[in-house]
């Protein structure tokens, strides 16, 4: 999502389709979690945006990207709900069926060779730091400002988009750490989901967005 | 008003607890598995009921995990952070809450965890045996709140509002005087890192982190913060009040 995200014609932000169907993603994520993740939750933030939005017309009409850039100014109910939609847009589009999603390769396999020292030192750092987090939040990828690749987390809504979030850099892949992201596949197992999510990683989508931030 | 918006845990243990338990606990979820516990200060106590003893409220499996495998980590997990310092041994739990922001982040998260849901079960009964607020909780709740309906509206609000993980409070200030709060993840109203005005004595608590609703509830907080008031323990209740009332 190196694009901007911009309201709709009519000033409000629209909950975006998925490229796969519910059950797609199965059995790393089954069909109702999907289901209640993408159009509960992730609509309900959407719906709350465009609440908060409707009652502060000197933020109407900016992109989510521009209000994520000024999170510190925002009211709570602005910057959580713009904070939750952004991430959750770019979570669906981190991932592809089963298969359908390719490995890393070309300048990105380079990076985290260098950076991680192979695919599998990136999945052990990224799971690891997910563990590690404590309640709600997200685990990430970025391109750090130096051009480095870099795991972390941020809490609840937060976004490397942020100003002031626990992690900066052009997010290049997340994970939801939620707990309403796992809990009727893993239940408690936060470590389970973590491991198995990686089959449905879009290395593909990845890659692109390595490209574009070495670009930018 | 005052509504403030804003190990194995050794074998032994657990085989003393199973027999007070209407079934025996499941053994440990192992969603971190690696290390075992340290055989630590801190314990996992049984549950004053059985694992179905709240239902339909709230269901056995979502008691089984929350008891059993969440509780259980916070446990292991602060035995883990007081093994590694051994300063923090000569603290209670109690004094440790109260210093937290001098202490390692994960007495903070393990801490507060095992304190909020250890009071949380003795909060809960099965429905409709919870009683009422005694005459003396009552008034206190009509002065600060209007009433016992109006507290109920409040305290739901301040759960559904509490974005993320954490829990909604209903705390005795030093002054006496009642008021609504809610911290965030495992934070609760005894720890000097929250705000001065939001912290006392807590006599009421609901988990609204997701685990605590998600098995049976799925993304509907609210209507499990509606539903939870059937299983709430007012005798336990209005004997907290007392306590904090006489410690003033
Ligand atoms: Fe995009
Ligand atoms: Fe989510
Ligand atoms: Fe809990």
């Amino acid at each position: 999502m190196t694009e901007e995200t911009l309201p709709g014609p009519d000033g409000t932000f629209a909950l975006p389709p998925l490229a796969w169907a519910l059950d797609a993603l199965a059995p790393a994520i089954d069909a109702e979690t999907m289901s209640l993740h993408w159009g509960a939750h992730h609509r309900a933030y959407v719906d709350k945006l465009n609440a908060a939005l409707a009652a502060r017309p000197s933020l109407q009409g900016k992109s989510l990207e521009a209000l994520l850039a000024r999170a510190g100014t925002l009211h709570a109910d602005v910057r959580t709900n713009a904070g939750q939609h952004w991430n959750h847009a770019f979570f669906w589009e981190s991932m592809a069926p089963p298969g359908r999603g390719g490995a890393p390769d070309g300048a990105l396999l380079a990076a985290i060779e260098r950076d991680f020292g192979s695919p599998g030192g990136l999945v052990e750092a990224f799971d690891a730091a997910g563990a590690a987090h404590f309640g709600s939040g997200w685990a990430w990828l970025v391109r750090a400002g130096n051009g480095r690749l870099v795991v972390g987390t941020t809490p609840d809504e937060q976004s490397p988009l942020m100003e002031g979030a626990a992690l900066s850099g052009t997010p290049l892949l997340v994970n939801d750490l939620w707990e309403h992201a796992y809990y009727l596949g893993y239940r408690n197992r936060r470590a389970d989901y973590l491991a198995a999510w990686w089959q449905v990683v879009n290395w593909k989508a990845v890659g692109a967005r390595f490209a574009a931030a070495q670009a930018a | 008003m005052r509504t403030l918006r804003p190990a194995l845990l050794p074998a032994l243990l657990l085989a003393l607890a199973a027999p007070a338990l209407a079934q025996a606990p499941e053994p440990a979820a192992t969603g971190t598995a690696a290390a075992p516990a340290p055989v630590g200060p801190f314990a996992l106590d049984p549950l004053p009921y059985g694992f179905d003893a709240l239902a339909p409220v709230i269901d056995a499996e979502t008691m089984r995990l929350h008891w059993g495998a969440h509780h259980r980590a916070y446990v292991d997990n602060l035995n883990r952070a007081v093994a590694a310092d051994p300063a923090l041994a000569k603290l209670s739990l109690e004094q440790m809450l109260a210093r937290v922001s001098t202490l390692p982040k994960p007495v903070r998260d393990n801490g507060g965890g095992h304190w909020n849901h250890r009071f949380f079960w003795t909060l809960m009964t099965a429905p409709g045996t919870g009683g009422q607020p005694s005459p003396r909780l009552l008034a206190a709740i009509a002065r600060d709140f209007g009433s016992l309906p109006a507290f109920r509206r409040q305290f739901e609000q301040a759960g559904l509002r509490q974005f993320g993980s954490g829990w909604a409070w209903l705390i005795v200030r030093p002054d006496g005087r009642l008021a609504i709060t809610s911290t965030p993840n495992q934070d609760n109203p005894l720890m000097d890192v929250v705000p001065e005005a939001e912290r006392g004595t807590p006599i009421l608590g609901n988990d609204v982190w997701e685990h605590a609703y998600y098995l049976s509830y799925r993304n509907r907080r609210g209507e499990y913060l509606q539903k939870w008031w059937e299983v709430v323990n007012w005798n336990q209740v209005s004997l907290l009040f007392e306590a904090a009332q006489s410690r003033r």
